[in-house]
Protein backbone atom coordinates (compact mmCIF):
# COMPACT_ATOMS: atom_id res chain seq x y z
CA UNK A 1 0.00 0.00 0.00
CA UNK A 2 1.28 3.74 -0.90
CA UNK A 3 1.18 6.34 1.43
CA UNK A 4 -1.88 7.28 3.16
CA UNK A 5 -3.46 10.41 5.21
CA UNK A 6 -4.30 8.71 8.80
CA UNK A 7 -7.91 10.99 7.91
CA UNK A 8 -8.51 8.70 5.07
CA UNK A 9 -7.48 6.24 7.40
CA UNK A 10 -9.97 7.22 9.96
CA UNK A 11 -12.78 7.20 7.51
CA UNK A 12 -11.88 3.86 6.59
CA UNK A 13 -11.64 2.20 10.14
CA UNK A 14 -14.83 3.95 11.00
CA UNK A 15 -16.41 1.89 7.91
CA UNK A 16 -14.93 -0.99 8.63
CA UNK A 17 -16.30 -0.99 12.15
CA UNK A 18 -19.52 0.07 11.43
CA UNK A 19 -20.53 -3.60 10.16
CA UNK A 20 -20.06 -5.03 13.38
CA UNK A 21 -20.17 -2.09 15.97
CA UNK A 22 -24.27 -0.85 15.96
CA UNK A 23 -23.83 1.42 18.59
CA UNK A 24 -21.28 3.33 16.95
CA UNK A 25 -22.45 6.52 15.53
CA UNK A 26 -20.19 9.33 13.39
CA UNK A 27 -21.27 13.07 14.11
CA UNK A 28 -19.49 15.39 11.89
CA UNK A 29 -19.57 19.42 11.60
CA UNK A 30 -20.01 20.32 7.50
CA UNK A 31 -16.70 18.80 6.73
CA UNK A 32 -17.39 14.67 6.20
CA UNK A 33 -15.77 15.30 2.98
CA UNK A 34 -12.66 16.57 4.31
CA UNK A 35 -12.52 14.63 7.82
CA UNK A 36 -13.30 11.49 5.45
CA UNK A 37 -16.01 10.45 7.65
CA UNK A 38 -18.04 10.87 4.38
CA UNK A 39 -16.67 7.01 3.98
CA UNK A 40 -18.67 6.03 6.99
CA UNK A 41 -21.92 8.18 6.24
CA UNK A 42 -21.97 6.43 2.40
CA UNK A 43 -22.33 3.24 3.93
CA UNK A 44 -24.30 4.20 7.07
CA UNK A 45 -26.03 6.90 6.50
CA UNK A 46 -28.39 6.10 9.44
CA UNK A 47 -26.06 6.53 11.73
CA UNK A 48 -24.54 9.51 10.14
CA UNK A 49 -25.22 12.53 11.85
CA UNK A 50 -24.20 16.00 10.28
CA UNK A 51 -24.16 18.76 12.94
CA UNK A 52 -23.58 21.52 10.88
CA UNK A 53 -21.24 24.34 11.90
CA UNK A 54 -21.54 23.98 15.14
CA UNK A 55 -18.88 22.43 17.41
CA UNK A 56 -19.78 23.37 20.40
CA UNK A 57 -23.16 21.95 20.08
CA UNK A 58 -21.82 18.91 17.98
CA UNK A 59 -20.25 17.87 21.57
CA UNK A 60 -22.29 18.20 23.83
CA UNK A 61 -24.78 16.03 21.47
CA UNK A 62 -21.95 13.53 21.67
CA UNK A 63 -21.99 13.58 25.69
CA UNK A 64 -26.30 12.89 25.33
CA UNK A 65 -25.74 10.53 23.04
CA UNK A 66 -22.73 9.11 24.94
CA UNK A 67 -25.09 8.93 28.36
CA UNK A 68 -27.66 6.83 26.80
CA UNK A 69 -25.51 4.24 25.62
CA UNK A 70 -24.09 5.22 22.18
CA UNK A 71 -20.83 5.60 21.09
CA UNK A 72 -20.34 8.37 19.36
CA UNK A 73 -16.89 9.46 17.24
CA UNK A 74 -17.09 13.26 16.83
CA UNK A 75 -15.33 14.32 14.03
CA UNK A 76 -14.04 18.04 13.38
CA UNK A 77 -10.47 19.60 12.55
CA UNK A 78 -8.61 19.67 15.86
CA UNK A 79 -8.70 23.54 16.13
CA UNK A 80 -12.50 23.08 16.43
CA UNK A 81 -12.67 20.15 18.22
CA UNK A 82 -9.86 20.98 20.64
CA UNK A 83 -10.07 24.47 20.35
CA UNK A 84 -13.51 25.82 19.78
CA UNK A 85 -15.28 23.07 21.81
CA UNK A 86 -12.38 22.46 24.43
CA UNK A 87 -14.63 23.70 27.36
CA UNK A 88 -17.74 21.25 25.89
CA UNK A 89 -14.62 18.81 25.97
CA UNK A 90 -13.58 19.13 29.34
CA UNK A 91 -17.04 19.87 30.96
CA UNK A 92 -20.06 17.98 28.97
CA UNK A 93 -17.36 14.99 28.06
CA UNK A 94 -14.51 14.59 30.16
CA UNK A 95 -16.49 15.26 33.75
CA UNK A 96 -18.87 12.27 33.42
CA UNK A 97 -16.09 10.88 31.88
CA UNK A 98 -18.43 9.66 29.15
CA UNK A 99 -17.39 7.20 25.60
CA UNK A 100 -17.19 9.60 23.44
CA UNK A 101 -14.26 9.60 20.79
CA UNK A 102 -13.23 13.13 19.08
CA UNK A 103 -11.42 11.89 15.50
CA UNK A 104 -9.67 15.46 15.34
CA UNK A 105 -8.45 15.79 11.48
CA UNK A 106 -5.99 18.42 10.04
CA UNK A 107 -3.85 18.33 13.21
CA UNK A 108 -0.72 20.33 13.08
CA UNK A 109 1.39 22.69 10.56
CA UNK A 110 0.95 20.10 8.09
CA UNK A 111 -2.34 21.53 6.87
CA UNK A 112 -0.46 23.80 4.84
CA UNK A 113 -2.32 25.73 2.48
CA UNK A 114 -5.48 27.17 4.65
CA UNK A 115 -2.73 28.87 7.09
CA UNK A 116 -2.08 29.54 10.44
CA UNK A 117 -5.91 29.84 11.97
CA UNK A 118 -6.62 26.57 11.09
CA UNK A 119 -3.56 25.02 12.19
CA UNK A 120 -3.59 23.48 15.39
CA UNK A 121 -0.45 23.66 17.36
CA UNK A 122 -1.99 23.56 20.91
CA UNK A 123 -4.60 20.78 20.78
CA UNK A 124 -2.35 17.90 22.76
CA UNK A 125 -1.45 20.38 25.11
CA UNK A 126 -5.02 21.28 26.09
CA UNK A 127 -6.35 17.70 25.53
CA UNK A 128 -3.75 15.59 27.86
CA UNK A 129 -4.32 18.61 30.23
CA UNK A 130 -8.20 17.19 30.36
CA UNK A 131 -8.48 14.45 33.47
CA UNK A 132 -10.11 10.82 32.29
CA UNK A 133 -9.26 11.69 28.48
CA UNK A 134 -6.73 9.50 26.62
CA UNK A 135 -4.85 11.19 23.80
CA UNK A 136 -3.31 9.18 20.60
CA UNK A 137 -1.48 10.25 17.41
CA UNK A 138 -0.90 7.57 14.98
CA UNK A 139 1.82 7.34 12.97
CA UNK A 140 0.76 6.12 9.54
CA UNK A 141 -2.27 4.30 8.05
CA UNK A 142 -1.57 0.87 9.89
CA UNK A 143 -1.32 2.82 13.42
CA UNK A 144 -4.23 4.98 12.46
CA UNK A 145 -6.81 2.29 11.55
CA UNK A 146 -5.76 -0.13 14.75
CA UNK A 147 -5.82 3.35 17.21
CA UNK A 148 -9.49 4.07 15.97
CA UNK A 149 -10.28 0.33 16.74
CA UNK A 150 -8.87 0.42 19.64
CA UNK A 151 -10.55 3.62 21.32
CA UNK A 152 -14.06 2.29 20.30
CA UNK A 153 -12.96 -0.24 22.64
CA UNK A 154 -11.84 1.75 25.16
CA UNK A 155 -13.93 3.12 27.88
CA UNK A 156 -14.19 6.30 28.48
CA UNK A 157 -13.10 9.37 26.40
CA UNK A 158 -10.46 9.41 23.60
CA UNK A 159 -8.72 11.52 21.26
CA UNK A 160 -7.75 11.12 18.02
CA UNK A 161 -5.21 13.21 15.85
CA UNK A 162 -4.84 12.67 12.94
CA UNK A 163 -3.41 14.48 9.65
CA UNK A 164 -3.90 15.87 6.39
CA UNK A 165 -1.13 14.71 4.11
CA UNK A 166 0.01 11.33 3.21
CA UNK A 167 1.78 9.54 6.13
CA UNK A 168 4.86 8.02 4.67
CA UNK A 169 4.59 4.40 5.39
CA UNK A 170 6.22 2.82 9.05
CA UNK A 171 4.24 -0.21 9.73
CA UNK A 172 3.39 -3.46 7.84
CA UNK A 173 0.30 -4.67 8.80
CA UNK A 174 0.98 -8.31 9.10
CA UNK A 175 2.42 -8.55 12.70
CA UNK A 176 1.04 -5.13 13.98
CA UNK A 177 0.33 -4.47 17.39
CA UNK A 178 -1.64 -1.79 19.08
CA UNK A 179 -2.21 -1.16 22.54
CA UNK A 180 -3.47 1.93 24.17
CA UNK A 181 -0.75 3.07 25.92
CA UNK A 182 1.80 1.43 24.61
CA UNK A 183 4.89 2.80 22.23
CA UNK A 184 7.10 0.81 19.56
CA UNK A 185 10.56 0.61 19.78
CA UNK A 186 11.28 0.98 15.83
CA UNK A 187 15.14 0.64 15.66
CA UNK A 188 17.79 0.46 18.50
CA UNK A 189 20.48 2.42 19.10
CA UNK A 190 22.80 3.19 21.86
CA UNK A 191 23.68 7.27 21.84
CA UNK A 192 20.17 9.11 21.64
CA UNK A 193 16.87 8.29 22.55
CA UNK A 194 14.39 9.96 19.34
CA UNK A 195 10.70 9.92 20.53
CA UNK A 196 8.39 10.96 17.77
CA UNK A 197 4.68 10.79 17.16
CA UNK A 198 2.37 11.05 14.65
CA UNK A 199 3.53 12.22 10.97
CA UNK A 200 6.90 13.02 13.05
CA UNK A 201 7.41 9.08 13.35
CA UNK A 202 8.42 8.69 9.59
CA UNK A 203 10.88 11.71 9.71
CA UNK A 204 12.58 10.23 13.25
CA UNK A 205 13.31 6.94 11.71
CA UNK A 206 14.68 9.12 8.49
CA UNK A 207 16.90 10.93 10.55
CA UNK A 208 17.86 8.22 12.55
CA UNK A 209 19.49 7.09 9.64
CA UNK A 210 21.00 10.21 8.77
CA UNK A 211 22.71 10.72 12.01
CA UNK A 212 24.06 6.71 11.22
CA UNK A 213 26.22 7.76 8.17
CA UNK A 214 27.73 10.32 10.58
CA UNK A 215 27.99 7.28 13.28
CA UNK A 216 25.44 8.18 15.66
CA UNK A 217 23.15 5.20 16.77
CA UNK A 218 19.66 7.06 17.10
CA UNK A 219 17.09 4.58 18.87
CA UNK A 220 13.93 5.62 17.78
CA UNK A 221 10.60 5.12 19.54
CA UNK A 222 6.90 6.42 18.37
CA UNK A 223 4.95 7.50 20.97
CA UNK A 224 1.30 7.53 19.56
CA UNK A 225 -0.48 7.29 22.82
CA UNK A 226 0.82 10.80 24.64
CA UNK A 227 -1.71 9.61 27.26
CA UNK A 228 -1.13 7.50 29.29
CA UNK A 229 2.52 7.83 28.55
CA UNK A 230 4.44 4.10 28.12
CA UNK A 231 6.78 5.37 30.84
CA UNK A 232 8.47 1.82 31.09
CA UNK A 233 9.49 1.94 27.52
CA UNK A 234 10.34 5.61 27.76
CA UNK A 235 12.99 4.98 30.60
CA UNK A 236 14.42 1.86 29.80
CA UNK A 237 15.65 3.36 26.53
CA UNK A 238 16.71 6.38 27.87
CA UNK A 239 18.14 4.48 30.69
CA UNK A 240 20.79 3.14 27.95
CA UNK A 241 21.14 6.48 25.43
CA UNK A 242 21.61 8.68 28.36
CA UNK A 243 19.83 11.59 26.14
CA UNK A 244 16.67 12.54 24.58
CA UNK A 245 15.24 14.32 21.07
CA UNK A 246 11.44 14.93 21.15
CA UNK A 247 9.79 15.11 17.75
CA UNK A 248 6.29 16.03 17.33
CA UNK A 249 4.59 18.67 14.99
CA UNK A 250 3.23 20.74 17.75
CA UNK A 251 4.34 23.42 19.95
CA UNK A 252 7.39 22.48 21.85
CA UNK A 253 5.06 23.89 25.15
CA UNK A 254 3.08 21.33 26.19
CA UNK A 255 2.92 18.16 23.67
CA UNK A 256 4.95 15.08 23.67
CA UNK A 257 8.16 16.98 24.30
CA UNK A 258 6.42 18.99 27.62
CA UNK A 259 5.17 15.03 28.38
CA UNK A 260 8.26 13.24 28.40
CA UNK A 261 10.25 16.46 30.16
CA UNK A 262 7.65 15.46 32.89
CA UNK A 263 8.27 12.05 33.13
CA UNK A 264 11.88 11.90 32.87
CA UNK A 265 12.55 15.36 35.27
CA UNK A 266 11.07 12.93 38.07
CA UNK A 267 12.84 9.96 37.82
CA UNK A 268 15.50 9.97 35.03
CA UNK A 269 16.63 13.54 34.91
CA UNK A 270 18.60 13.48 31.27
CA UNK A 271 19.27 16.64 28.72
CA UNK A 272 15.86 16.66 26.16
CA UNK A 273 15.89 18.61 23.10
CA UNK A 274 12.29 19.32 22.06
CA UNK A 275 11.91 20.02 18.37
CA UNK A 276 8.15 21.10 17.46
CA UNK A 277 6.24 24.76 16.48
CA UNK A 278 9.12 26.85 19.03
CA UNK A 279 5.58 28.93 19.96
CA UNK A 280 4.76 30.77 17.08
CA UNK A 281 2.46 30.37 14.57
CA UNK A 282 2.51 28.86 11.43
CA UNK A 283 1.44 29.86 7.61
CA UNK A 284 0.57 29.09 4.13
CA UNK A 285 2.42 26.77 2.25
CA UNK A 286 2.11 23.24 0.89
CA UNK A 287 2.33 20.53 3.71
CA UNK A 288 5.56 19.68 3.00
CA UNK A 289 6.91 22.77 2.50
CA UNK A 290 5.94 23.69 5.88
CA UNK A 291 7.11 20.92 7.63
CA UNK A 292 10.66 21.43 6.06
CA UNK A 293 10.57 25.27 6.80
CA UNK A 294 9.54 24.59 10.51
CA UNK A 295 12.67 21.82 10.74
CA UNK A 296 10.64 19.05 11.22
CA UNK A 297 11.36 16.98 8.29
CA UNK A 298 14.29 13.88 8.41
CA UNK A 299 16.89 16.41 7.21
CA UNK A 300 15.96 19.28 10.13
CA UNK A 301 15.58 16.78 12.83
CA UNK A 302 19.12 15.57 11.96
CA UNK A 303 20.62 18.29 12.19
CA UNK A 304 18.98 19.69 15.19
CA UNK A 305 19.88 16.49 16.67
CA UNK A 306 23.43 17.29 16.17
CA UNK A 307 23.45 20.76 17.57
CA UNK A 308 21.96 19.18 20.62
CA UNK A 309 24.55 16.44 20.72
CA UNK A 310 27.62 19.30 20.35
CA UNK A 311 25.99 21.52 22.93
CA UNK A 312 26.18 18.50 25.37
CA UNK A 313 29.36 18.20 24.54
CA UNK A 314 30.98 22.05 24.68
CA UNK A 315 28.54 21.53 28.47
CA UNK B 1 -50.62 13.82 41.77
CA UNK B 2 -53.37 16.33 42.27
CA UNK B 3 -52.45 19.99 42.41
CA UNK B 4 -53.02 20.20 46.06
CA UNK B 5 -50.80 17.27 46.70
CA UNK B 6 -48.15 19.35 44.34
CA UNK B 7 -48.55 22.33 45.64
CA UNK B 8 -47.89 20.82 49.22
CA UNK B 9 -44.55 19.41 47.51
CA UNK B 10 -43.42 22.43 46.25
CA UNK B 11 -43.53 23.60 49.73
CA UNK B 12 -41.37 21.27 50.56
CA UNK B 13 -38.89 21.90 47.86
CA UNK B 14 -38.56 25.21 48.92
CA UNK B 15 -38.36 24.71 52.66
CA UNK B 16 -35.42 22.11 51.60
CA UNK B 17 -33.57 24.62 49.48
CA UNK B 18 -33.38 26.95 52.46
CA UNK B 19 -32.06 24.55 55.00
CA UNK B 20 -29.83 23.28 52.24
CA UNK B 21 -28.21 26.48 51.43
CA UNK B 22 -27.95 27.81 54.50
CA UNK B 23 -25.97 24.08 55.81
CA UNK B 24 -24.05 24.97 53.12
CA UNK B 25 -22.99 28.51 53.59
CA UNK B 26 -23.20 28.95 49.85
CA UNK B 27 -25.12 27.62 46.56
CA UNK B 28 -27.93 29.60 44.52
CA UNK B 29 -31.31 29.79 46.62
CA UNK B 30 -32.70 32.77 44.39
CA UNK B 31 -33.07 30.58 40.64
CA UNK B 32 -33.94 27.08 42.77
CA UNK B 33 -36.78 29.00 44.76
CA UNK B 34 -38.08 30.07 41.21
CA UNK B 35 -37.76 26.86 39.86
CA UNK B 36 -39.15 24.95 42.56
CA UNK B 37 -42.74 24.34 40.55
CA UNK B 38 -40.92 23.19 37.52
CA UNK B 39 -38.89 20.63 39.53
CA UNK B 40 -42.22 19.66 41.59
CA UNK B 41 -44.44 19.05 38.65
CA UNK B 42 -41.68 17.26 36.47
CA UNK B 43 -40.80 15.01 39.12
CA UNK B 44 -44.28 14.16 40.48
CA UNK B 45 -46.25 14.32 38.02
CA UNK B 46 -45.10 14.56 34.31
CA UNK B 47 -41.74 12.11 34.21
CA UNK B 48 -41.62 8.60 33.16
CA UNK B 49 -39.34 7.39 36.29
CA UNK B 50 -38.67 5.51 39.04
CA UNK B 51 -36.62 5.83 42.15
CA UNK B 52 -36.00 2.38 42.19
CA UNK B 53 -34.71 1.48 38.47
CA UNK B 54 -32.50 5.16 37.90
CA UNK B 55 -31.05 3.43 34.73
CA UNK B 56 -34.37 2.29 32.96
CA UNK B 57 -33.88 3.33 29.62
CA UNK B 58 -37.02 4.25 28.69
CA UNK B 59 -37.23 6.56 31.37
CA UNK B 60 -37.75 10.37 30.58
CA UNK B 61 -34.49 12.17 30.93
CA UNK B 62 -34.32 15.71 32.64
CA UNK B 63 -30.98 17.92 32.27
CA UNK B 64 -30.50 21.05 34.89
CA UNK B 65 -29.06 23.37 32.47
CA UNK B 66 -29.21 26.02 34.69
CA UNK B 67 -26.87 23.57 36.92
CA UNK B 68 -26.58 26.10 39.74
CA UNK B 69 -30.04 25.69 40.88
CA UNK B 70 -28.89 22.32 42.01
CA UNK B 71 -30.43 22.78 45.59
CA UNK B 72 -33.73 22.79 43.96
CA UNK B 73 -32.94 20.04 41.60
CA UNK B 74 -31.55 17.73 44.47
CA UNK B 75 -34.51 18.60 46.47
CA UNK B 76 -36.95 17.58 43.97
CA UNK B 77 -34.94 14.44 43.75
CA UNK B 78 -34.75 13.43 47.21
CA UNK B 79 -37.89 14.04 47.86
CA UNK B 80 -38.96 11.55 44.97
CA UNK B 81 -36.99 9.11 46.84
CA UNK B 82 -33.62 8.81 44.77
CA UNK B 83 -31.59 9.06 47.61
CA UNK B 84 -31.84 9.77 51.34
CA UNK B 85 -33.15 13.63 52.57
CA UNK B 86 -30.23 13.55 54.66
CA UNK B 87 -28.31 13.68 52.18
CA UNK B 88 -29.49 17.42 51.60
CA UNK B 89 -27.77 18.27 54.89
CA UNK B 90 -24.55 18.29 53.18
CA UNK B 91 -24.74 20.28 50.05
CA UNK B 92 -21.63 21.58 48.31
CA UNK B 93 -19.54 19.57 51.91
CA UNK B 94 -16.39 17.41 51.15
CA UNK B 95 -16.54 14.08 51.15
CA UNK B 96 -20.23 13.87 50.22
CA UNK B 97 -21.94 13.28 46.40
CA UNK B 98 -24.44 16.60 46.42
CA UNK B 99 -21.47 18.51 44.47
CA UNK B 100 -21.84 22.43 43.92
CA UNK B 101 -23.19 21.38 40.18
CA UNK B 102 -24.92 18.25 39.25
CA UNK B 103 -23.14 15.35 39.24
CA UNK B 104 -24.15 12.55 37.23
CA UNK B 105 -21.77 9.94 37.88
CA UNK B 106 -22.50 10.06 41.84
CA UNK B 107 -25.53 11.37 42.28
CA UNK B 108 -28.83 8.89 41.98
CA UNK B 109 -31.60 10.42 39.38
CA UNK B 110 -29.35 13.20 38.21
CA UNK B 111 -29.04 12.35 34.19
CA UNK B 112 -26.17 14.07 33.14
CA UNK B 113 -23.50 16.52 34.82
CA UNK B 114 -24.01 20.29 33.98
CA UNK B 115 -23.52 23.39 35.30
CA UNK B 116 -21.36 25.38 32.56
CA UNK B 117 -24.00 27.18 31.12
CA UNK B 118 -25.15 26.29 27.62
CA UNK B 119 -23.84 22.89 27.30
CA UNK B 120 -26.46 21.12 29.04
CA UNK B 121 -29.32 21.72 26.34
CA UNK B 122 -27.19 20.15 23.91
CA UNK B 123 -26.49 16.89 26.02
CA UNK B 124 -30.01 17.17 26.59
CA UNK B 125 -30.39 17.45 22.63
CA UNK B 126 -28.19 14.41 22.57
CA UNK B 127 -29.98 12.52 24.38
CA UNK B 128 -33.59 13.12 22.08
CA UNK B 129 -31.73 12.18 19.27
CA UNK B 130 -30.75 8.81 21.06
CA UNK B 131 -34.35 7.93 22.38
CA UNK B 132 -35.20 8.61 18.37
CA UNK B 133 -32.13 6.72 16.79
CA UNK B 134 -32.87 4.10 19.24
CA UNK B 135 -36.80 3.59 18.97
CA UNK B 136 -37.26 4.70 22.96
CA UNK B 137 -40.54 6.44 23.89
CA UNK B 138 -38.36 8.79 26.07
CA UNK B 139 -39.04 12.59 26.35
CA UNK B 140 -36.30 14.44 27.63
CA UNK B 141 -36.47 17.75 29.44
CA UNK B 142 -33.97 20.37 29.85
CA UNK B 143 -34.22 23.22 32.21
CA UNK B 144 -32.40 26.67 31.25
CA UNK B 145 -32.20 29.77 32.73
CA UNK B 146 -33.35 32.99 30.78
CA UNK B 147 -29.71 34.60 31.68
CA UNK B 148 -28.38 31.40 29.88
CA UNK B 149 -29.77 32.31 26.80
CA UNK B 150 -27.14 34.65 26.41
CA UNK B 151 -25.33 31.47 25.51
CA UNK B 152 -24.57 31.15 21.54
CA UNK B 153 -24.41 27.14 22.12
CA UNK B 154 -28.24 27.89 23.00
CA UNK B 155 -29.44 28.40 19.92
CA UNK B 156 -26.66 26.29 18.36
CA UNK B 157 -28.65 23.30 19.81
CA UNK B 158 -32.31 24.80 19.04
CA UNK B 159 -31.15 25.01 15.92
CA UNK B 160 -29.99 21.38 15.63
CA UNK B 161 -33.34 20.06 17.78
CA UNK B 162 -35.43 21.55 14.91
CA UNK B 163 -33.49 20.52 12.08
CA UNK B 164 -33.41 16.61 13.16
CA UNK B 165 -37.28 16.93 14.19
CA UNK B 166 -36.47 16.44 17.96
CA UNK B 167 -40.67 16.39 18.83
CA UNK B 168 -39.29 13.91 22.18
CA UNK B 169 -37.97 17.52 23.74
CA UNK B 170 -39.08 19.87 25.57
CA UNK B 171 -36.69 23.10 26.54
CA UNK B 172 -38.18 24.83 29.95
CA UNK B 173 -36.50 28.41 30.20
CA UNK B 174 -36.99 29.72 33.87
CA UNK B 175 -38.03 33.42 33.23
CA UNK B 176 -37.08 35.26 35.98
CA UNK B 177 -36.00 37.77 34.61
CA UNK B 178 -33.20 38.73 36.79
CA UNK B 179 -28.89 37.52 36.46
CA UNK B 180 -26.24 37.90 38.64
CA UNK B 181 -25.56 41.64 37.42
CA UNK B 182 -29.27 42.97 37.72
CA UNK B 183 -32.64 42.52 35.27
CA UNK B 184 -32.23 40.87 31.82
CA UNK B 185 -32.70 44.01 29.65
CA UNK B 186 -29.69 45.79 31.55
CA UNK B 187 -27.47 43.46 31.19
CA UNK B 188 -27.62 41.53 27.74
CA UNK B 189 -31.33 41.12 26.72
CA UNK B 190 -32.33 37.67 25.37
CA UNK B 191 -35.90 39.07 24.77
CA UNK B 192 -38.18 38.45 22.82
CA UNK B 193 -37.57 34.78 24.09
CA UNK B 194 -40.64 33.38 22.85
CA UNK B 195 -40.05 34.45 19.14
CA UNK B 196 -36.79 33.27 19.18
CA UNK B 197 -37.45 30.11 19.87
CA UNK B 198 -40.59 29.98 17.52
CA UNK B 199 -38.18 31.85 15.10
CA UNK B 200 -35.46 28.11 15.58
CA UNK B 201 -38.68 26.13 14.89
CA UNK B 202 -40.22 25.46 18.19
CA UNK B 203 -43.58 25.04 19.10
CA UNK B 204 -43.50 27.64 22.15
CA UNK B 205 -45.96 27.82 24.87
CA UNK B 206 -46.17 30.87 27.13
CA UNK B 207 -46.80 29.76 30.41
CA UNK B 208 -47.56 33.53 32.58
CA UNK B 209 -47.12 32.83 35.80
CA UNK B 210 -44.40 29.76 35.89
CA UNK B 211 -45.22 29.70 39.33
CA UNK B 212 -48.73 28.37 39.00
CA UNK B 213 -48.58 24.70 39.37
CA UNK B 214 -51.71 24.51 37.30
CA UNK B 215 -50.75 26.18 34.47
CA UNK B 216 -47.32 24.60 34.35
CA UNK B 217 -49.17 21.07 34.25
CA UNK B 218 -51.36 22.33 31.94
CA UNK B 219 -48.58 23.79 29.29
CA UNK B 220 -46.13 20.30 30.08
CA UNK B 221 -49.39 18.12 29.28
CA UNK B 222 -50.86 19.89 25.93
CA UNK B 223 -50.20 17.46 23.15
CA UNK B 224 -47.29 18.72 20.77
CA UNK B 225 -45.82 17.19 17.30
CA UNK B 226 -44.15 14.39 16.73
CA UNK B 227 -41.65 16.28 14.56
CA UNK B 228 -41.34 19.76 16.18
CA UNK B 229 -39.56 20.58 19.70
CA UNK B 230 -41.24 22.40 22.31
CA UNK B 231 -40.28 25.12 24.40
CA UNK B 232 -42.43 26.66 27.47
CA UNK B 233 -40.72 30.01 28.61
CA UNK B 234 -42.04 30.31 32.52
CA UNK B 235 -42.50 33.91 33.69
CA UNK B 236 -41.75 32.93 37.07
CA UNK B 237 -40.48 35.33 40.34
CA UNK B 238 -37.02 34.49 41.10
CA UNK B 239 -36.83 34.03 45.06
CA UNK B 240 -40.30 32.50 44.99
CA UNK B 241 -41.86 32.17 48.32
CA UNK B 242 -39.85 33.89 50.39
CA UNK B 243 -40.58 37.66 50.38
CA UNK B 244 -37.22 39.14 50.86
CA UNK B 245 -35.73 37.08 48.45
CA UNK B 246 -38.29 37.75 45.43
CA UNK B 247 -37.39 39.79 42.42
CA UNK B 248 -34.19 40.18 44.57
CA UNK B 249 -30.87 39.49 42.08
CA UNK B 250 -28.30 39.68 45.21
CA UNK B 251 -30.36 36.60 46.39
CA UNK B 252 -28.74 34.99 43.09
CA UNK B 253 -25.75 33.29 44.47
CA UNK B 254 -26.35 33.85 48.53
CA UNK B 255 -26.79 31.70 51.37
CA UNK B 256 -28.84 33.24 53.87
CA UNK B 257 -27.77 33.76 57.85
CA UNK B 258 -29.28 32.15 60.24
CA UNK B 259 -32.44 34.92 61.44
CA UNK B 260 -32.92 34.74 57.59
CA UNK B 261 -32.86 30.79 57.47
CA UNK B 262 -35.87 31.25 60.40
CA UNK B 263 -37.62 33.72 58.65
CA UNK B 264 -37.79 31.99 55.42
CA UNK B 265 -38.53 29.03 56.95
CA UNK B 266 -41.68 30.69 58.87
CA UNK B 267 -42.68 32.09 56.12
CA UNK B 268 -42.97 29.19 53.87
CA UNK B 269 -44.13 27.13 56.87
CA UNK B 270 -47.40 29.40 57.17
CA UNK B 271 -47.84 29.54 53.31
CA UNK B 272 -48.01 25.39 53.31
CA UNK B 273 -50.57 25.51 56.44
CA UNK B 274 -52.80 27.75 54.04
CA UNK B 275 -52.18 25.75 50.93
Amino acid sequence: MSDIATRVSYGNALKELGASAENLVVLDADLAGATMTKTFKDEYPDRFIDCGIAESNMMGVAAGLARDGLVPFVSTFAIFAAGRAFEQVRNSVCYPNLNVKIGATHAGISVGEDGATHQAIEDIALMRAVPNMTVISPADDVEARAAVRAAYEWQGPVYLRFGRLAAPKVYEEDGFEFEIGKGHLLRSGKDLTLIATGLEVSQALGAASLLAEQGIEAEVIDIATIKPLDDALILESVKKTGRAVTVEEHSVIGGLGSAICELLAGCEPVPVCRIGINDEFGQSGKGWQLIEKYGLDQNGIAEKTLEFLQSLQKG
Amino acid sequence: MKVEELKRKANDIRKDIIREVYLASSGHPGGSLSAADIFTVLYFDKMNIDPANPADPNRDRFVLSKGHCAPGYYAALAERGFFDREELDHLREFGHILQGHPDCKHIPGVDMSSGSLGQGISSAVGMALSAKLQKRPSRVYTLLGDGELEEGQVWEAAMFAAAKKLGNLTVIVDNNNLQIDGPLSEVNSPYPIDEKFRSFGFDVSVVEDGNDIEALKAALDSAGSEDIPRAIIACTTKGKGVSFMENQAGWHGKAPNEAQMKAALDELEAEGELS
